[in-house]
């Protein structure tokens, strides 16, 4: 099962290590990463494979939200069905 | 594989423009409930309704924090209880309408809809009970909606229901006058109903639905709005094109949605309704789409073309999007409930006559609209017989939720909150409709041939 996490926020040092570091400690596969910064505006969409995910959706999400805030990022991860249906025939 | 851009827009109609799943609508039939004995009977219907729906309210919050979609309401609707409750000996059914509300708090659901007859040819002696135990039992409970269906293309107008919901709804709104009147923002009056409306307060479940039924209403006003800023210059021909594919993206939401709640209910998917439907907060008004065609306000000359030009646009982009599509399926224009409208009504912009031309062309009809609290049962009757009218001869439903709202008068707000809003008291027409509607009888249905 695929997922999307977004990042959106001030640019800062160690967005992307620290978020990789999170989604390895759950055991989730990085499989595609887009990032820029437009106007020290940091967004990054990364495609994630959640099938093996040690804990729980739930669990892996709040983790990232709680990260977030730590960082003064807006994060979130999403199933990726949401955009595909919106966005694919 | 999605790019960056889409992911985004998504998001953002999520974040900034609303897009939001309005509600999760689980119908239950309670065919099987009935029992001679009312209390038996309102304790199997107590019973149905939580184990079904035991797990619909969590199976909503799973989605949206998986998706990412808010699901704003989880919602049951029922079999129309007078089917239910006719086998019971009792004449009062507000132990019904208990036994319902006790459910909806149960399974925490955010309304519970079904407390409705079919009488749109003659009324049963339990449509009768039902109707006449409305009003209590609208004041006695929170969460539960009722609906009367007083006509159809096929049988007619059933004026003596007319009649009869005009005192109806005025005794409601007495029965709650300190809130302003708020039964009656829970009890819809409809022409042509629909089986499987998931919108409230004229959700029920149909006797030709399956046992149970997952219906999802999906809603994004707001998407639609600034879709339309990019074609600010542009043709009729490019305001609709971007409208239906504003639509069809929205109802693919809907669906995935609809069919992921079905599975996990193990449920069957019944249908996604395209309705655009608004809220009272800004960037979520159908009225301002209207007015982002073109129009000084919502009201003026050319609103009712416009909202043709809406209601058909969403239609058709939404229909491709969804294996299902059913419900009541347009655009909504309630007033208490959209930011614009109310607005529009406040400026002298929108009258209860242009809102009736209005309901020619779109979902549903006059809706949300509070009137003087003194306005005449007769008038109110009047009023739901033209909107019934209106319904018959085209085909369509068409539906009138009014609150005459005790001690105020034109000038005066009534503040309901929430989804439902606030609404400016609007002015009716002074001159009495009463020996109209105490004529009583049945206005035969229209010929269905010779159109023209």
């Amino acid at each position: 099962m695929k997922a999307i996490v977004t990042v959106i926020g001030e640019d800062c040092v160690g967005i992307i290590a620290k978020i990789s570091t999170l989604l390895m400690e759950h055991n989730v596969n990085i499989v595609d990463l887009t990032q820029n910064v437009l106007d020290n505006i940091f967004t990054m969409t990364m495609i994630v494979d959640v099938s093996k995910v040690s804990a729980s959706f739930e669990a892996l999400s709040s983790a990232l939200q709680q990260k977030g805030e730590e960082m003064g990022l807006d994060i979130r991860i999403q199933r990726e069905e949401i955009f595909t249906a919106m966005h694919r025939i | 594989m999605l790019n960056q851009n889409e992911i985004i827009q998504t998001i953002q109609m999520i974040d900034k423009l609303h897009l939001d799943i309005r509600t999760i609508t689980m119908g239950i039939n309670l065919l099987d409930c009935t029992h001679e004995n009312e209390q038996i009977a309102c304790t199997k219907i107590y019973d149905k309704i939580s184990k079904k729906a035991e797990h619909l309210v969590k199976t909503g919050c799973d989605i949206e924090k998986e998706f990412g979609i808010p699901v704003i309401n989880k919602r049951i609707s029922v079999t129309p209880i007078s089917l239910v409750a006719g086998t019971s000996k009792t004449n009062d059914y507000v132990c019904f309408a208990k036994a319902l509300e006790k459910a909806a708090v149960n399974t925490g659901v955010n309304f519970l809809g079904g407390f409705s007859a079919l009488v749109q040819k003659g009324c049963t002696n339990a449509d009768l009970n039902l109707i006449k135990s409305i009003p209590e039992a609208l004041s006695e409970t929170e969460h539960v909606c009722s609906s009367v269906n007083v006509a159809s293309s096929r049988a007619g107008i059933n004026m003596n229901a007319v009649k009869e919901m005009g005192i109806v709804i005025k005794k409601a709104a007495e029965l709650t006058a300190a809130s302003d009147g708020l039964a009656c923002a829970k009890l819809v009056v409809f022409a042509n109903a629909v089986e499987d409306n998931p919108f409230m307060a004229g959700a029920f479940h149909g006797v030709s639905e399956a046992d149970t039924v997952i219906n999802v209403g999906v809603s994004g006003p707001g998407v639609v709005h600034a879709a339309l800023q990019n074609v600010k210059e542009g043709t009729f021909d490019e305001v609709a094109e971007t409208i239906k594919k504003t639509a069809f993206r929205i109802t693919r939401i809907g669906q995935l949605v609809a069919q992921e709640a079905s599975k996990r209910l193990d449920t069957s998917f019944g249908i996604v309704d395209l309705s655009l439907a608004p809220t009272p907060e800004r960037g979520d008004s159908v009225a301002r789409i209207l007015e982002a065609m073109g129009l000084e306000v919502c009201g003026t000359h050319g609103t009712t073309a416009a909202l043709a030009l809406l209601n058909d646009a969403v239609k058709k982009g939404g229909v491709m999007a969804s294996s299902h599509v059913g419900g009541l399926s347009g655009a909504f224009i309630p007033v208490s409930e959209d930011e614009g409208m109310i607005n529009a009504v406040n400026v002298g912009g929108l009258s209860l006559d242009k809102l009736e031309a209005m309901t020619c062309v779109c979902s549903v009809g006059l809706d949300m609209i509070a009137i003087p609290g003194d306005t005449p049962a007769e008038t109110i009757s009047a009023i739901i017989a033209d909107e019934a009218a209106i319904g018959m001869v085209n085909h369509k439903t068409t539906a009138v939720r009014l609150i005459p709202a005790p001690g105020k008068s034109v000038g005066d707000t009534v503040e309901f909150g929430g989804l439902l809003g606030s609404a400016p008291i609007m002015p009716v027409n002074k001159y009495s409709s009463a020996d109209f509607i105490l004529r009583g009888g049945l206005i035969p249905a229209p010929l269905h041939s010779l159109k023209n």
